[in-house]
């Protein structure tokens, strides 16, 4: 693969990461626990979709059919889509939302944190702007992942499940494949596979404070989102996203 | 807290902005614990504008003054004009000096 | 002080155009009306995120999605400020939400009708929201501060609403044919639910003069429904868009507007219910709220257990 496609299908997975998630949490807007968490769960998945704007547009300066950002979202099929498994999943209960968001705002901050040594100067400007916004989320779904797991019986045993759900679904974020590993190589995005011990542990004490625990057993399911191999959750997505702008092919909006 | 009882407390909020003014209250919110009030109070209260600081107070903390106690807390201002500069006579010259 | 006393002092800084605060003696009819309708404020605010809230997950650009999720959430905080100045007249949101969830509150009619395009989020912003602000502007100046207070506050975030539907609207008019006829539908289904909103003809709103006794409302519901048809008018025409009215027609004289008959029976057929989407709006509302139960017993075991370890902590010093 030539460079400028290297580093086009390299964004996307970032990209498509948090556009997917951001949708996923934009399904809660009207109808979360609270007001007050209604409110937050929407600033969150609106710093997602801003972050994936941003990487989308960083993308599209080497893609070699030259589509925009909107092409890209509403026009590609299911398995042009990069993202990872674990962020397609439907939202379930609250539990489930906040524990899979927990898990991503872990990595996510890790991942903004090494962003701002990138070589490219919109790259790294980029994340440490970001950075500021993902530090909350963290603190923020941490609070829940605590309050949920300490709280009652029975929230604890609905975010026990999200984690025994989840968690053999959060390796795929530390996987790089030829692709990531030539883009980490020249300096653009981080190696990702670098900060799953860290992750591992901060996750694990987080989970001791909420009385929590990692699974027995996890099953090895093998995850192939960043190669365009998704489950049908993404494809309900997809149909439901795209279907009003596939309707009116070429209008403007 | 007076009462054994927890609940979702309701929590006054206090946002200062950039441009050095004190904190001013803005709403009140919903929650159990602090943490969980200055949270919500930052995604309620401070998505727009340049906040930076924020407080939150339990409502039942806030000790206010009551209408009965205005005319003897807050007496009219004319009546104490030696608290204001204009009351004092400065000849122009060392005025302007 | 006597009552009598208590009520001359209270009629007079109404007068005087002085604010009522929560600690201030009101009489025990204006605290009740004003937590009616601040609670009916709020409760439209917070149903009023699900006909649009339908859109985001198909909004058909990230310009959009972005900017229809910020609005929806923006509802939400409306709804907030809202139960929070009902809260300052001693009432409890966990209470105003049952009545709602109950059937026992009103919201407003508006959010009784389905959004069934992507059209129908344009006129919302630029209809609803404009005429929503027509109210709230008139009750930035009411007479309990807190209500006033919030007004101001909702009133600049509102305009972003309106200028959002606005925009989506001049792009649609502007574009396919498709897009165009959208437009007009919406437009079509909206107009006369909007007027609505204002409530019914003056001579049959049976609140209406004793509110604007104590200052609460300054403006009649047929005062308001006309200055909103004064604005909206030139703006369908800059859209290029029909209002669905034959009888609409210019007074000369005043430069007003001047309506065809609107129905009524519709809208008391709203308020007793039977609109096209009463029940799922509410349906809609309950479910989140008894899903929300555990969440919110959870947050409240958690910090019960923290406040008992802190306790703990402070004993064995």
């Amino acid at each position: 693969m030539v460079w400028e496609e290297l580093r086009f299908q390299a964004l996307l997975r970032h990209a498509d990461d948090r556009l997917v998630l951001g949708h996923r949490l934009s399904e809660w807007c009207g109808h979360g626990p609270t007001l007050e968490e209604d409110i937050a769960l929407s600033n969150v998945a609106l710093d997602l979709l801003g972050q994936a704007k941003v990487i989308f547009e960083q993308s599209i300066k080497t893609d070699s059919d030259k589509r925009s950002v909107d092409d890209l979202i509403y026009f590609r099929e299911i398995r042009g889509y990069r993202n990872v498994i674990l962020v397609e999943q439907p939202n379930g209960d609250f539990a489930c939302t906040i524990l899979r968001q927990y898990f991503f705002d872990v990595f996510n901050r890790l991942w903004l944190n090494s962003l701002q040594s990138s070589i490219d100067k919109d790259l790294s400007s980029f994340a440490r702007s970001a950075i500021k916004e993902a530090i909350y989320h963290e603190r923020h779904t941490k609070s829940w992942v605590v309050r949920l797991g300490d709280g009652t019986k029975e929230s604890n045993e609905r975010i026990q499940e999200a984690v025994s759900v989840f968690y053999p679904l959060s390796y795929e974020l530390f996987s790089q494949d030829e692709i990531d590993q030539k883009v980490f190589s020249k300096g653009l995005l981080p190696n990702t596979a670098c900060f799953e011990k860290v992750w591992k542990e901060e996750v694990a004490l987080t989970l001791l404070e909420a009385t929590l625990q990692f699974p027995e057993r996890i099953s090895t399911q093998t995850l192939r989102g960043r190669e365009g191999r998704h489950t049908e959750h993404l494809d309900r997505i997809l149909s439901e996203m795209q279907s009003l702008a596939r309707a009116h092919p070429g209008a403007s909006w | 807290m007076t009462s054994g009882k927890v609940d979702d407390s309701l929590w006054e909020v206090f946002l200062q902005e950039k441009n050095n003014s004190g904190h001013v209250h803005v709403g009140s919110l919903r929650a159990c614990g602090s943490e969980e009030a200055l949270q919500a109070a930052r995604d309620v209260y401070a998505r727009r504008g340049s906040p930076i600081s924020i407080w939150v107070a339990l409502s039942e903390s806030i000790v206010a003054s009551t209408p009965a106690d205005a005319p003897s807390f807050f007496d009219p201002k004319d009546a104490k004009s030696f608290r204001y500069p204009n009351y004092y006579k400065v000849p122009r010259t060392l005025k302007d000096a | 002080m006597t009552e009598a006393s208590r009520q001359f002092d209270f009629e007079g800084r109404i007068a005087r155009d002085e604010k009522i605060e929560p600690n201030d003696w009101m009489p025990s009819r204006y605290r009740r009306q004003l937590v009616r309708m601040i609670s009916q404020h709020a409760h439209s605010e917070v149903v009023g995120m699900l006909p649009e809230g339908n859109w985001i997950t198909r909004a058909p650009s990230l310009r959009r999605k972005i900017s229809l999720l910020a609005k929806v959430q923006d509802e939400a905080g409306h709804g907030l400020y809202l139960y929070g100045a009902a809260e300052t007249l001693g009432a409890e949101r966990e209470d105003l939400i049952n009545l709602l969830l109950g059937g026992d509150a009103r919201y407003s009619s508006i959010f009784n009708y389905p959004s069934v395009t992507w059209g129908d989020v344009g006129v919302i912003g630029w209809l609803v929201d404009q005429a929503a602000m027509v109210n709230q502007t008139m009750l930035t100046k009411c007479s309990y501060g807190p209500y006033a207070r919030a007004m101001i506050q909702i009133c600049k975030e509102e305009n972003f609403h309106k200028r959002q539907g606005m925009e989506i609207m001049a792009v649609l008019s502007a574009g396919t044919s498709a897009q165009r006829a959208m437009a007009q539908d919406a437009l079509d289904r909206w107009w006369w639910p909007t007027l609505m909103m204002f409530g019914p003809p003056d001579e049959e709103s049976p609140h209406s003069s004793e509110l604007i006794g104590w200052k609460v409302k300054m403006k009649s519901n047929d005062e308001l429904r006309q200055w909103f048809v004064d604005l909206a008018v030139p703006q369908a025409e800059a859209l290029d868009l029909q209002i669905p009215d034959s009888e609409l027609v210019r007074d000369n004289k005043t430069g007003h507007w001047i309506s065809g008959p609107i129905n009524w029976d519709e809208f008391r057929s709203i308020l007793r219910g039977e609109g096209p989407c009463n029940r799922e709006r509410i349906e809609s509302r309950r479910e989140s709220h008894l899903e929300g139960a555990w969440v919110r017993e959870a947050a409240r075991a958690y910090e019960e257990k923290c406040r008992k370890k802190k306790a703990l902590e402070r004993e064995s010093l």
